[in-house]
C-alpha cells in the first residue's frame, strides 16, 4: 500500500470509527444522573453557560420525566442545544463549574443530560415554539452557521421574516462541515437545521456569498437590518518553503471533505501523519486521521499543554486514540522527494526571560507522508467592502483584532448591522456563536420596534 | 467482643436480630437459609385456623422510590400464610430441632374465639417452638375479616385474647402491635394487663403507597383495582422509634420487654431501637431488598461499635436514651445554637441560603467575593433551626454550634409567655 492511500481500513471498521463517540443516556441512566444534581441556588453551571441555560431547571424536569419541558427550557436559551450537547467543551464550562466537581471531582453529566432531553424532543418531532404576530420587518442574515441560524430563529420567533444567505450548499456551518464526524453522526446537523427552520419565516438562499452575489451595501438597502455571521474564511499558512508539495494539507479543507464524504474509505490518508497546531481542529484531524487508518499520528505544538486551546479533555481524547502530542516544537523545514512530502524538520522552542517564544537551536525530524496545517483560521474582511450600491462599507465597518468590532448587543459600527460567531472577537465556540445570534436578534427586535 | 446473646421474654437467641413474621419466614426453606446466614431468630409467618388455606393475590407489593433510591418505603397486601397449617407445623418442628440455638417464634392469627386460640396454641406447642406472637397488627385484608389490626385497635380485645393465650399455653406470649392507632399506649397497656410476656412493634402502617397514573389505580394494582396495604421499610422507622419510646417511658408498661420493628436495615438502626428500650429487633424489608446476607454486617457492625464504645454487650445501651425522651414542655427554651458553615468544606451550592431565605429566617447571606460565591450565617438572625444543616449536601459542612447565653434553663412550664405557667412560690 502506498504511503498515502485510500481504504486503509475495511468498511466495518470505518463505520465503527466514525459512529457516535458517546453512548446516549437511556431513561434509567438519565434519571440516575439527574438525581445527582443538587438544584443549586444561583447555580454556578448556569453562570458558566455562555447561553445561560437554566441547567438545574432542566435537569429537575428530566428527573420528573417532564422531558418535553426540559428540552424546551434548553432550546429556549440555546436553539442549538442538541449540537452543543455534543460539541460543547463542557469540561471547561458548565461541568467544570458543577459543585459536584468541587465536592467529588465528578460533575453531573450536564452535556449528556442535555442531549437526552433534546434528542427526545427531536425523536418525538415536537415543535415547542410558535411565532409571534408577523411584524412585516425583513432581516438579512449572512451565513447559516450557528450564529446566523440562532439569530434567524429568534427573529422568526419574534415575528420577523428572515432571509439567510449561505455560500455553501448546506446550512449548519461548522456543525455540518467542521466538527469531527464522530461527534455529530447520523446527519444530526441537518436534523437540527430542519428543526430550526420548522418554526417558519426563515428562507435560506444557498450559493450566495458576501462580496459575490450579495453585498453588504445592498443588503442594508433592501432589508430592515443585517446580521453578519459568516465565520472565518482564511486559513493561516506555515510560511515555509515547499508548502505546496503533495502531502501538505489544510486540516479545515480536509475535514470538510471528510464530513461530506458518504464513503469515508475513499479519502486518502498517510501512513505517517504530522499535525501542526494546538486547537480543536488539530485534535479533530489527528483523531480522524487515526480513524481513517493512519498508523502514526503526531501533533506538534509550539507551546505546552496548558497553552493548547484544545481542552484537557480533547487532549486526552487524542491520546487515547493513539495520537502522540509533542510540545514545545515548531516546523522549520519541509523535506520532500519528487514533489512529495517525506520528512518534517522541527526546532525546539522555549520561552525566554520575557516570556517570548524562541527556538533553542536544537532540531529533530519526523517522517511524514502527510502534514496537516491546523494553526488557526482568520477573518477575511474583503467581502465586506465596496458594494455596488454605495460607498465602500469596509471603511465604515470597524474591525477589532482583525475581526468585526461589536458592542454588548452585538451591534457593529454600522447602525443597522449586527454580527456574531467566529467573525467577531471572542472564543470560537458553537455555544458562544448561538449566544451572539440570540443577543443580536433581541437587539434587532428592540431596534425595529422602537 | 461485645456480647450479643439475648434473652427476650425468656427466649434466647445468639444475637438480637430476628426476621419478622412476613414473606421471608413463610417456610422452612427460607428460614433455614436465614439461620445459615446468621440470623438470631425468626418469627414464622402468621398461621391461621386449620381448614382451607387463605388465598393471596398476584401483584402484592408496592414500592416508594425517592430520588433514585429504591424501596425507601414498601407496602404489601399479602395475607397470612397460604399453605396448609399442618405443613407449616411440621416444618417449624423440624427447623427448631435442627437449629436449637435460634429463636423460633410462631405468629398466630385466628378469630376472636377462645377455642380457636386454644386449639392452635396446642398445635404450636407440639412443635417445640420458643413462643408465639399474636398478630394484632396487619392492617390489610385480614382486618376486613375481624382479625389483625381490627383486634389490635381495640385495647379490650387485645387484653382479652392475650389473657386467653396466657391461660392456654406455657409458651411466652408476645403481642404484635399495630401503629394504626391514635396512641400506642392503649393496646400496649392492654397487652400488659392481659399478661403478655413482651410486645413487638410496629406492624405495618395503613397506606396507599402510590397511584398508577396510567391505570388510575392505587398500587399495587390487581386487575385494575387496588387496596390499602401495610407500609414498612426505612421510611417508617421514625414512627416505630416514637412508639417504642412511648412504651419504654410509660410507667404502666414498665418492665414490658419490647422487640423493635420498623425499617431496620443496619446495625445503627438496631442500636437506635436498643437505645429506646428494645431488647431485640425484627427485620423484614431490608432482607427482602438485599437478601439474608445483610445479617453479617448487622452483627459485626453492632459488635464492633459496642466494643469501640466500651460496652460489654447490648445491655450497655439498652434503654439508655429513654430518660432523654421527654415532652416538649420540658425542653430548655434558653438553649441556643447557631449555624456555622465550614467555608473550606463548602462547595458553594447555595442550598443553605435558598432554604433559609425562601422558607425560614433569612439568616444566610449570599455574598460574592469577586466571582467567588460565599455563604455566610447572620448569627443575629439564626434561630438554630437546623434546616440549612440538613439541606447542605456536604456531610459536616454546616454544624450547629451551642452559644452560651448566660441565662438559666427555662421550660415552657416556667416561661413568662405561658399564661398557665407554674411559678415558684
Amino acid at each position: 500500500m502506498d504511503d498515502i492511500a485510500a481504504r486503509r481500513l475495511g468498511a466495518d471498521e470505518l463505520e465503527r470509527n466514525f459512529a457516535d463517540i458517546h453512548v446516549p443516556l437511556d431513561r434509567k441512566r438519565a434519571l440516575i444522573e439527574a438525581s445527582r444534581c443538587y438544584f443549586c441556588y444561583d447555580a454556578p453551571c448556569l453562570q458558566a453557560c455562555p447561553t445561560g441555560i437554566d441547567i438545574p431547571g432542566f435537569i429537575r424536569k428530566i428527573a420528573t420525566d417532564n422531558v418535553k419541558g426540559a428540552a424546551t427550557t434548553i432550546l429556549s436559551e440555546n436553539v442549538m442545544g442538541g449540537a452543543c450537547a455534543r460539541v460543547c467543551p463542557v469540561e471547561i464550562l458548565c461541568e467544570a463549574a458543577c459543585v459536584r466537581e468541587a465536592q467529588e471531582s465528578k460533575p453531573v453529566q450536564i452535556g449528556a443530560l442535555q442531549r437526552y432531553a433534546t434528542d427526545w424532543l427531536f425523536e418525538q418531532k415536537l415543535q415547542p415554539f410558535t411565532r409571534a404576530k408577523a411584524t412585516g420587518k425583513r432581516i438579512a442574515v449572512v451565513g447559516a452557521g450557528p450564529a446566523g441560524l440562532a439569530c434567524a430563529h429568534r427573529l422568526a420567533l419574534r415575528g420577523h421574516d428572515v432571509t439567510v444567505f449561505e455560500a455553501r450548499p448546506k446550512a449548519g456551518g461548522l456543525n455540518e462541515y467542521g466538527v469531527a464526524a464522530y461527534k455529530v453522526p447520523n446527519d444530526f446537523a441537518q436534523a437540527e437545521v430542519a428543526f430550526i427552520l420548522d418554526i417558519g419565516g426563515i428562507r435560506i438562499e444557498h450559493g450566495k456569498a458576501l462580496g459575490g452575489d450579495i453585498t453588504l451595501a445592498k443588503l442594508r438597502q433592501d432589508f430592515d437590518a443585517v446580521f453578519l455571521g459568516m465565520g472565518l474564511a482564511g486559513v493561516k499558512a506555515l510560511a515555509l518553503e515547499g508548502e505546496d508539495m503533495a502531502g501538505v494539507m489544510d486540516a479545515v479543507a480536509y475535514i470538510e471533505r471528510l464530513r461530506q464524504a458518504k464513503d469515508k474509505g475513499a479519502l486518502e490518508i498517510g501512513r505517517r501523519v504530522v499535525v501542526i497546531g494546538g486547537g480543536n481542529t488539530a485534535i479533530d484531524i489527528a483523531v480522524q486521521a487515526r480513524h481513517l487508518g493512519a498508523e502514526d499520528v503526531t501533533i506538534v505544538y509550539r507551546r505546552g499543554p496548558e497553552q493548547m486551546s484544545a481542552t484537557w479533555h480533547e487532549q486526552e481524547l487524542a491520546q487515547t486514540n493513539g495520537v502522540g502530542i509533542k510540545h514545545w516544537a515548531r516546523p522549520a523545514r519541509l523535506i520532500g522527494q519528487k514533489g512529495r512530502l517525506k520528512e518534517v524538520e522541527f526546532e525546539y522552542t522555549q520561552l525566554d526571560e520575557q516570556g517570548r517564544l524562541m527556538t533553542t537551536g536544537d532540531r529533530f525530524t519526523l517522517l511524514a507522508d502527510m502534514l496537516f496545517k491546523a494553526i488557526g483560521q482568520s477573518f477575511v474582511a474583503s467581502p465586506l467592502g465596496n458594494g455596488a450600491a454605495g460607498p465602500p462599507e469596509r471603511e465604515l465597518l470597524e474591525l477589532s483584532g482583525g475581526r468585526i468590532a461589536i458592542n454588548a448587543d452585538r451591534q457593529t459600527s454600522l447602525a443597522n448591522v449586527w454580527a456574531g460567531g467566529d467573525c467577531v472577537p471572542g472564543d470560537d465556540l458553537t455555544v458562544s456563536a448561538v449566544q451572539d445570534g440570540k443577543v443580536a436578534a433581541e437587539a434587532i427586535d428592540r431596534a425595529l420596534r422602537a | 467482643m461485645a456480647e450479643l446473646r439475648t434473652t427476650f421474654a425468656g427466649i434466647k437467641s445468639p444475637n438480637p436480630f430476628w426476621l419478622a413474621s412476613a414473606p421471608p419466614t413463610d417456610k422452612a426453606y427460607n428460614v433455614v437459609r436465614a439461620f445459615k446466614a446468621g440470623w438470631g431468630g425468626a418469627v414464622w409467618k402468621t398461621l391461621g385456623e386449620d381448614g382451607p388455606p387463605i388465598v393471596n393475590t398476584a401483584s402484592r407489593y408496592g414500592s416508594l422510590e425517592v430520588g433514585g433510591l429504591r424501596m425507601v418505603g414498601f407496602t404489601n397486601i399479602e395475607l397470612i400464610t397460604d399453605r396448609p397449617l399442618q405443613v407449616n407445623l411440621d416444618e417449624i418442628k423440624q427447623v427448631k430441632r435442627d437449629w436449637p440455638d435460634r429463636a423460633l417464634v410462631v405468629s398466630l392469627m385466628v378469630p376472636c374465639v377462645e377455642d380457636s386460640w386454644k386449639t392452635i396454641l396446642k398445635k404450636v406447642e407440639e412443635t417445640n417452638a420458643d413462643g408465639v406472637e399474636l398478630n394484632f397488627g396487619c392492617p390489610h385484608g385480614m382486618s376486613e375479616r375481624g382479625m389483625g389490626a381490627a383486634v389490635g385497635q381495640v385495647p379490650d380485645y387485645v387484653e382479652m385474647v392475650t389473657h386467653w393465650c396466657k391461660q392456654h399455653t406455657r409458651m411466652p406470649v408476645l403481642v404484635k402491635l399495630t401503629p394504626n392507632v391514635t396512641s400506642i399506649l392503649g393496646p400496649a397497656r392492654a397487652a400488659k394487663r392481659g399478661g403478655a410476656d413482651g410486645v413487638s412493634l410496629i406492624n405495618t402502617v395503613n397506606s396507599i403507597i402510590g397511584v398508577d397514573l396510567e391505570r388510575m389505580a392505587p398500587q399495587p394494582v390487581v386487575a385494575g383495582k387496588g387496596t390499602h396495604g401495610g407500609y414498612c421499610g426505612p421510611a417508617v422507622k421514625p414512627i416505630a422509634l416514637n412508639m417504642v419510646a412511648e412504651i419504654s417511658r410509660d410507667p404502666e408498661c414498665a418492665g414490658l420487654p419490647i422487640s423493635g420493628i420498623g425499617g431496620i436495615a443496619t446495625w445503627q438502626d438496631a442500636a437506635e431501637f436498643h437505645a429506646l428500650g428494645a431488647t431485640t429487633v425484627q427485620v423484614c424489608t431490608a432482607a427482602m431488598h438485599y437478601g439474608f446476607k445483610i445479617i453479617d454486617d448487622m452483627v459485626d457492625g453492632l459488635s464492633n461499635w459496642l466494643d469501640a464504645k466500651g460496652h460489654a454487650g447490648v445491655i450497655g445501651i439498652l434503654g439508655r436514651a429513654v430518660p432523654n425522651v421527654t415532652d416538649w414542655q420540658h425542653l430548655d427554651l434558653n438553649y441556643k445554637t447557631v449555624a456555622l458553615i465550614d467555608q473550606e468544606a463548602c462547595i458553594k451550592c447555595g442550598l443553605c441560603h435558598i432554604a433559609c431565605e425562601d422558607t425560614s429566617h433569612q439568616a444566610i447571606a449570599a455574598k460574592k467575593a469577586g466571582s467567588e460565591r460565599r455563604y455566610e450565617v447572620i448569627d443575629a438572625e439564626c434561630v438554630g433551626c437546623n434546616l440549612c444543616m440538613y439541606a447542605c449536601p456536604v456531610t459536616d459542612c454546616i454544624s450547629m454550634v451551642e452559644v452560651a447565653t448566660g441565662k438559666r434553663p427555662i421550660t415552657w412550664l416556667e416561661h413568662p409567655n405561658n399564661p398557665l405557667r407554674q411559678t415558684a412560690k
